[in-house]
């Protein structure tokens, strides 16, 4: 594996969001642990796109480093991130803030704590909407309740008055995807989104992140850890492990004919629901022994290019 | 989090309805909510129910005993003392003394320990090393020597009084404050705000602070009881008012004179702090049992 830097590929014009080459390593006392190897992946308008990886793969922090929200001890050691031809990860906090909303917008994983227990659910969509779009009361209030039968709530002028901890998980969720749609940004980050759900809440809300998507027309970046939901909802797919992308490409071949190894592994360890007879196999410890070690190497090989050029 | 979601929908906190009957279940805030307002109205309406001025002297009726003793005075229900004042008059604008003294000192300790905890808790960095070294250092000297060293310094008086409370107390607020705000801010509702675009500070006073308000109210019931004590000692040693104004500390100090003769001229104000005390605890008790899973989900 060598260090060099691949020049981006496609054409970023064409994204809406392209993030390339991104290093990221947490700041340590010692030294820094790297969490993001050399990661690239493009958007284009309209697309959702799925990220998927075991648990520690580094899934949440690519979303959230899109969204601004790394932890402080989070350094971006290399890449950029572009949104809309624009390099992102360096905003200050006004233009990071006017980026939000309207430009990008996120389905939280746990709807149980992702709302403000202390407001009610109107006053939490009229506040997005008044903060972006300027909207008067009465304007915001017809907006709310518009976006609330979009999503399917039942009785919105009465939800409209209740407390999140007055709603169940479902409508919650419901909730906060109103609000990730509420001022039509063009790329959505939802991170895990339906697996704090019920299994049957679960398949509800994923048709209705897709049917929100096709009928605002955003872009979305879609992490799991299910090859299965990816299967259902993503145009293409991202595969990551360790911090480094082992393989992308359109969400059909990669479910049928995936070049790599961990791919085909992941896959046998996802319940398959056309088959669900199928035993499942967990991805072999050899062969996540053997990805951790190439990352430990490019690891190494990076450090040393990046002592050469500085 | 679980749990939030096993209990059923409109009987929990923050409909402010059901907060309320939440409250009215809870026996100790009932009681203590009862006394509290017991004092609270005799203290606003005393001029009206007061049956004597406080300050008022009449040496033709020293130590008339209370009503339940022999030799009683009628029209002084809880007798007179040294000088011939009414005991329960003095008793009543005690109580003005008492809540007023609680409640700006409480207010004032509360104000500045809850902004500093608030930002040491949501800024962190290098102003939650000088908030938490300063909190440190402070709470090294201790308590009531301090108050003393800062009224003997101010002067006597209410105002002194006042502040010194203040600036003992404050670090209470801000440690428990900072402490809760640290929770806060890892919840997943503050992650929203930022990705919805509101400003940090927006945030820390609209976002977080109204999650911190349930702790907030609990710990300015107790330090409403600490004050109370506190006000009592400083009058007692007689660094707080003058004393032939009514507080229950200085008739306590009085009374302590004529133990013998007169016992029931230290008991009643002694009681009386006792019971505002009490009452001030069971109400802040009460409360933190009926406001936890609002703060703690
Ligand atoms: N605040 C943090 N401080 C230190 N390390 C962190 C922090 N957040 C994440 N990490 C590390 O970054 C790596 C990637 O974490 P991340 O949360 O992105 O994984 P993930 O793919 O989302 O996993 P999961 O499926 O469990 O959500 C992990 O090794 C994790 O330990
Ligand atoms: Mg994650």
């Amino acid at each position: 594996m060598s260090a060099a830097r691949i020049p981006p590929a496609g054409t970023p014009g064409g994204s809406i969001l392209s993030v390339r080459n991104l290093h990221l390593a947490i700041a340590g006392r010692r030294r820094h642990t790297p969490i993001l190897r050399d990661v690239s992946l493009d958007i284009a308008p309209g697309e959702v796109h799925g990220l998927v990886g075991e648990s520690g793969a580094g899934k949440t922090m690519i979303g959230k480093v899109i969204l601004g929200i790394q932890p402080s001890r989070a350094r971006i050691t290399g890449g950029s991130v572009l949104f809309d031809g624009a390099d992102i990860t360096h905003l200050s906090e006004r233009e990071r803030r006017r980026l939000m909303g309207r430009g990008l917008g996120l389905i939280p994983q746990d709807p149980m704590t992702s709302l403000n227990p202390a407001y009610r659910i109107g006053g939490q969509i009229a506040d997005v909407l008044r903060l972006h779009l300027g909207m008067n009361r009465t304007a915001a209030r017809a907006r709310t309740l518009e976006l609330l039968h979009d999503v399917h709530i039942r009785e919105p002028e009465r939800v409209l008055r209740q407390y999140p901890h007055e709603l169940s998980g479902g409508m919650r969720q419901r909730v906060s995807i109103a609000i990730a749609f509420a001022c039509r940004p063009k790329l959505i980050v939802a991170d895990e989104p339906t697996t704090a759900l019920d299994v049957t809440v679960q398949r509800q809300v994923l048709a209705l992140i897709k049917q929100m998507q096709a009928q605002e027309g955003a872009s979305i970046l879609f992490v799991t850890h299910d090859l299965g939901v990816v299967a259902k909802i993503c145009d293409r797919v991202t595969v990551l492990h360790g911090g480094r992308v082992l393989e992308a490409g359109d969400t059909r071949r990669i479910v049928e004919a995936s070049q790599h190894e961990y791919t085909r592994a992941l896959m046998a360890a996802t319940p398959r629901h056309d088959r669900p007879g199928d035993l499942l196999q967990p991805v072999p410890e050899t062969l996540t022994a053997r990805l951790d070690e190439e990352a430990l190497a490019y690891d190494a090989a990076y450090a040393a290019a990046g002592t050469h050029d500085g | 989090m679980a749990e939030a979601a096993a209990v059923p929908g409109g009987s929990l906190p923050h409909g402010q309805g059901s907060a309320l009957r939440r409250m009215l279940a809870n026996r100790r805030v009932v009681l203590g909510g009862a006394v509290l307002l017991f004092f609270a109205l005799a203290a606003v309406f005393a001029p009206l129910i007061a049956p004597h001025d406080p300050v008022e002297q009449d040496l033709l009726l020293q130590y008339a005993p209370p009503v339940w003793a022999d030799r009683a005075e009628p029209g002084y229900l809880f007798g007179t003392d040294n000088l011939g004042r009414d005991i329960l008059s003095r008793l009543i604008y005690g109580a003005q003394i008492a809540l007023f003294v609680a409640v700006t000192a409480a207010a004032a300790a509360g104000l500045l320990g809850t902004a500093l905890g608030l930002l040491a808790g949501y800024l962190g960095g290098w102003v939650d090393t000088v908030i938490s070294r300063l909190v440190e250092i402070w709470m090294a000297f201790p308590a009531v020597l301090l108050s003393i060293v800062l009224v003997a310094v101010m002067g006597t008086g209410l105002h002194s009084v006042i502040i010194a409370i203040a600036a003992i107390d404050w670090t209470r607020f801000c440690r428990v404050v900072r402490a809760e705000t640290m929770a806060q801010k890892q919840q997943d509702y503050v992650a929203s705000a930022v990705t919805v675009g509101l400003g940090r500070m927006h945030i820390l006073w609209r976002e977080i602070l109204p999650n911190v308000l349930p702790l907030l109210i609990v710990l300015f019931t107790l330090e409403m009881g600490i004050a109370v004590i506190v006000e009592a000692i400083l009058s007692y040693v007689n660094l707080s008012l003058a004393s032939d104004f009514p507080t229950w500390g200085t008739m306590i100090a009085d009374g302590r004179k004529y133990v013998n003769q007169a016992p029931w001229l230290m008991i009643l104000p002694i009681l009386c702090v006792i019971a505002l005390v009490l009452a001030l605890n069971a109400l802040g008790d009460g409360l933190k049992d009926v406001l936890d899973p609002v703060m703690r989900k």
